[in-house]
């Protein structure tokens, strides 16, 4: 073949640059194209007819809607698969390869053999699955996956970056057609900011590539005409090659352009996104050479190639005449056009048809294409009569072609209103469809409302123009808002379906069901749409029914007995259209929070680990020296002086001469009388009266508390006291100031000399600043609160400074105890001194039913306040029996259970262990573990069932298991 | 994406907002026995229809009560909770633990 044989001669092709010549090739072979052309329109223009094998059957196929609408096109690249031939621009050297076949897309074995159709029967998804056992992954799953898998995904790709924006807007149009330019056109004018987003490289739609009369200017007029009054609009933003992929609540619209998602928020939305064409049914329907009118048109107007040489055009509307018109016109033999209806209404562009001697074929239809060589194409059709709705005289007609060209109705591209609750109708005596319901804030414009004459097209743009622009609060003038549609009465033929007795008269061509697949789903039963689609899985494939859906319905409507509009379509769900994971996942947005001191612990070589969105130091060293780190810096707490960065710890400042009543009413423990300069402890409940958060409360002055909660726990206990107070209105403001401020916790026996080396103005002896005190001073220069408070069990001190000073903090630290051999540690060493002192973790050793006589937290009841958040139910579940209780238990030897190891009790559960650790200090394994109450009692043992389904003994002991007298936090 | 009107913060989309139920004034907990409790602390209305809902803008922490019609997820109303909540709550003093 001759390069760009079927390209047409002159300028033809809007979409084309014919200076700027590309080299690719397809399936190996070098092919040549024009800057603008889309891999399938170079092809066609290079006469390659097969870009595809189907999915079940791997029957050739080739172009059908020129549209991006169909699974036919689909080839692989590089590094991409399911890319849309007929949509993807051609650059140089692109390497186009075609998918889903064995030997060559020319020859494929698949489909020689016949080998997949009968593994995959029509239902053969759902009685696979519906099989009971393990048939599925060991014989279906394996077949499946090697013989339908369609393109191939490249894991060493290139990395692409994708990003996300979002923006606002008056107005939103989709679609940029006739209908949505003059409805941008008429809001814009009226003064509304407007969005026009088209899926194209250029505006106009139809203008740019179907007949609006006999003579064929009318259109392209038109299109510069509207073109040229939106460039002129200031108002208007237009974002072509852009899909609206879907409709989210409140007219939120995911607009994709290339690697980029827009997120746009509109106030009102003007749907006019058009209609889509539908293909006849009947034997052969499938192969290459069968397409769209429309297909035809866009071949000829955007790219000027010459979809074939020889024609027949079958049609159900006047449409098909000026398809057959563009085709004469385009240097094609038409051989026929052949129209299923018995007595079309006389057009222009039919009187110009017949002043050129062409032959017309009234209440005739083709019932078949005849397979060229290979099935790579067809070689001519059989013309019959119409005996009766979808079936043939029997004295059909050969007639040889290559190209057959249907024009036989449209369906609304009602996806988007449907996504946004909108209704489709239809009415089966006039085959039109309608949508009715749409939402609030949604205009729906053109042939998606079934309008299609184009001068009532233009109006409809108008009205819906007008209509927004008022919804905004906007004048745009008047003009009568019904507009007579001329041409809407026979766009739909309502039954161009010619089943034949031997098959092949595809329904669905992504999933290569035929006509006699739909009928057997109905006769087995699944009469209902969304069970057929779930049976047969019609409607499924990459073009999501937007070319089956409609025949799918006539066909069960008619073995059912019902009306096409009872059967509908499948509900409608975003995206509209298939995207790429890229362009879902955009630029990662993950928030992490790092303390004042983070670098400093990655320059001492700490682990890190998450707690929540922060970073905290695990233990400081090499993975390798894990234990030996922590139970070094474990050691150095205990027995010399250790530093950890506690600055993820919450932070609530609660002020107001109704902060102690506040803490009073959210806390379980009594605040009213607490002296000035001391901390208490927090223990907060829901209203469930299980324990949720605890703390200290430090009480600065009358009327002001510093209030620590946990790491995890603070953004809920924020909201939390916000939420009562909002109902409570007692005099109180309560700020969240976490990030305010670094926190830092010396501890040690060693901590009281060295702290008092950096702090001048606060008296650190123990009579003066005795445990649980809380002073204001300056550390290191820095204003300082300081706490002591004991939770490792050592005599300690936590420094709270403002947070930009917390490195330096840090650093004086460090630098005042380096003599005395100061040592950071991290949580684990935390954890584990913690748990020495009995001390729980809240979320650790709680969990959603723990209250606080199950955790001995009694004492931390108040006894004598009217109120406490959770203590009516407290009091509720007190009266009962104890279920468990948390107790401390210690164990011999290497036995070593996990955290959730459970607690068995004459081989019933009765709780489960919470915390475990090898205790540097006893010298034994000890551990937290929710016990029935009855063995919570020191002395008692346990049995506790490890992950190897090996039982331990294990002892219970008072709590805590280190320093029971409490003297070394208080020395 | 639905759009919420905060009462704070004007128009927001209601990812940055988060539900916390109906709005029902807490009782007397001393004034109800054990059954009646209970129920008020695990049962919900789950009314279909117009609710009276507490909702809470995340970011700024911010609780506020929104009118919305959970058969049509319309949201018809959204304001202060200052409009229920126009008084003073104190408890009677008492023994909690009883």
């Amino acid at each position: 073949m001759s390069d760009n044989s079927f390209r047409l001669p002159g300028h033809a092709g809007l979409l084309i640059d014919r200076a700027r010549p590309l080299g690719f090739s397809f399936e190996g072979r070098r092919y040549r194209g024009f800057a603008g052309d889309t891999i399938a329109s170079a092809l066609a223009a290079n006469g390659v007819r097969v870009l595809s094998r189907s999915f079940k059957y791997h029957r050739p196929r080739g172009i059908l809607t020129m549209a991006g609408q169909d699974a036919n096109t689909l080839v692989q690249l590089p590094h991409e698969p399911n890319v849309l031939a007929d949509r993807r621009v051609l650059s140089e050297g692109l390497e186009v390869m075609g998918q889903n076949y064995s030997g060559s897309l020319e020859r494929d074995r698949g489909a020689a053999m016949g080998l997949i159709a009968r593994f995959l029967p029509v239902g053969f998804y759902y009685r696979a699955l519906y099989r009971p056992g393990r048939i599925w992954e060991r014989v279906w799953e394996p077949i499946v996956r090697k013989s339908a898998g369609l393109g191939k995904v490249s894991l060493d790709g290139p990395r692409a970056y994708h990003d996300k924006t979002y923006a606002f807007c008056d107005l939103a149009v989709v679609g940029g057609g006739p209908a949505g330019l003059s409805a941008a056109l008429t809001a814009a004018r009226a003064g509304a900011r407007v969005v026009l987003i088209d899926e194209n490289p250029v505006l106009g739609g139809a203008l740019g590539y179907a007949r609006f009369d006999a003579e064929g200017a009318r259109g392209e007029a038109l299109r510069r005409e509207l073109i040229a009054a939106v460039q002129a609009e200031a108002k208007i933003e237009v974002m072509t090659d852009a899909l609206c992929n879907g409709w989210f609540a409140d007219n939120y619209l995911p607009v994709i352009r290339g690697r980029r998602l827009t997120k746009l928020r509109a106030k009102e939305l003007v749907l006019a996104s058009g209609c889509i064409e539908q293909p006849a049914q009947f034997r052969n329907n499938d192969l290459p050479g069968v397409m769209l009118g429309s297909a035809a048109q866009r071949l000829i107007r955007l790219y000027g190639v010459r979809p074939g040489r020889r024609a027949v055009v079958m049609t159900g509307n006047a449409e098909g005449y000026g398809v057959a018109l563009d085709l004469l016109e385009a240097g094609l033999e038409v051989a026929a056009v052949v129209d299923l209806r018995t007595a079309p209404e006389e057009t222009a562009t039919m009187a110009a048809l017949a002043a050129r001697g062409l032959r017309v074929l009234s209440g005739h239809a083709v019932v078949e294409a005849c397979p060229g060589p290979g099935n790579r194409g067809i070689a001519g059709v059989l013309i019959d009569s119409i005996a009766a709705p979808g079936r043939g005289a029997g004295q059909s007609e050969r007639v040889p072609c290559d190209l057959l060209a249907m024009s036989v109705g449209y369906t609304p591209t009602y996806q988007l209103a449907l996504q946004g609750g909108a209704r489709l109708d239809y009415d089966d005596e006039t085959a039109l469809f309608s949508i009715t319901g749409q939402p609030a804030h949604m205009h729906l414009a053109g042939a998606v409302r079934g309008v299609h004459d184009l001068e009532a097209v233009l109006a409809d743009g108008r009205r819906a123009g007008r209509r927004a622009a008022e919804a905004l609060g906007l004048q745009a003038g008047s003009e009568p808002d019904e507009t007579t549609d001329a041409a809407a009465g026979g766009v739909n033929h309502p039954w161009p379906i010619f089943p034949h007795p031997k098959g092949k008269d595809f329904v669905d061509f992504d999933e290569d069901l035929q006509v006699k697949d739909i009928l057997n789903a109905a006769a087995d039963g699944y009469a209902e749409l969304e069970l057929v689609k779930r049976f047969s899985t019609v409607g499924m494939g990459p073009s999501q029914g937007r070319h089956s859906a409609l025949a799918t319905a006539r066909l069960i409507a008619s073995a059912t007995g019902r009306r096409v509009a009872d059967i509908g379509v499948t509900t409608a769900r975003p995206p509209f259209s298939a995207e790429t994971l890229g362009v879902l996942a955009g630029r990662g947005f993950e928030p992490e929070r790092l303390t004042a001191m983070h670098h400093r612990h990655l320059e001492r070589g700490a682990q890190m680990m998450t707690a929540g969105l922060w970073w905290r130091p695990a233990y400081y060293g090499p993975p390798e020296r894990r234990e030996t780190c922590i139970a070094e810096e474990a050691a150095a707490v205990r027995g010399n002086l250790g530093l950890i960065d506690v600055s993820t710890l919450g932070g609530l400042e609660v002020r107001g001469p109704d902060a102690a009543e506040f803490l009073n009413r959210v806390y379980t423990f009594a605040y009213a009388k607490q002296p000035l300069g001391r901390s208490r402890y927090l223990l907060m409940t829901n209203e469930a009266g299980t324990v949720i958060d605890d703390g200290v409360a430090c009480r600065l002055r009358e009327d002001h508390f510093y209030v620590t909660a946990t790491t995890g726990g603070v953004e809920r206990v924020y909201r939390s006291m916000l939420w009562w107070n909002a109902q409570w209105r007692l005099e109180v403001d309560i700020a969240n100031v976490t990030a305010a401020y670094a926190g830092i916790n010396i501890a040690g026996p060693k901590s009281r000399e060295v702290l008092a080396a950096l702090c001048e103005d606060v008296d650190l002896s123990a009579g003066a600043f005795p445990y649980m005190g809380v002073r204001e001073g300056r550390v290191a220069g820095i204003p300082a609160r300081i706490l002591r408070v004991g939770f490792v069990g050592e005599l300690g001190y936590e420094l709270h400074v403002p947070a930009s000073q917390g490195e330096a903090l840090w650093d004086a630290l460090l630098a005042a105890g380096e003599a005395a051999g100061i040592r950071p540690f991290g949580v684990e060493a935390q954890r584990i001194l913690r748990l020495e002192k009995g001390h729980i973790i809240i979320g650790q050793d709680t969990d959603a039913m723990s209250f606080p006589h199950e955790i001995d937290m009694v004492w931390a009841i108040g006894k004598k306040k009217p109120f406490f958040v959770g203590g009516r139910s407290i009091q509720l579940r007190a009266r009962r029996a104890l279920a468990r209780k948390l107790a401390g238990f210690t164990l011999e030897g290497e036995a070593m259970p996990g955290e959730s190891n459970l607690v068995l009790r004459d081989g019933a559960m009765a709780g489960f262990v919470t915390s475990v650790a090898r205790s540097p200090a006893l010298g034994k394994t000890i551990g937290l573990a929710y016990v029935h109450p009855e063995d919570a009692a020191p002395g008692k043992t346990i049995e506790i069932k490890l992950d190897s389904g090996a039982m331990v003994r294990a002892e219970i002991v008072p709590l805590p298991f280190y320093d029971p007298e409490n003297a070394r936090q208080e020395m | 994406m639905k759009i919420m009107h905060c009462p704070l913060n004007g128009p927001r989309n209601i990812s940055e907002f988060a539900c916390h139920g109906e709005v029902i004034p807490m009782p007397d907990p001393g004034a109800l026995d054990d059954r009646a409790w209970a129920e008020h602390v695990w049962f919900a209305n789950n009314t279909a229809g117009v609710v009276r809902e507490w909702w809470c803008h995340l970011p700024t922490s911010f609780w506020f009560i929104a009118e919305r019609n959970t058969l049509t997820d319309e949201i018809l109303r959204t304001y202060g909770a200052e409009a229920v909540f126009a008084e003073r709550v104190d408890f009677e003093a008492g023994d909690t633990d009883k």
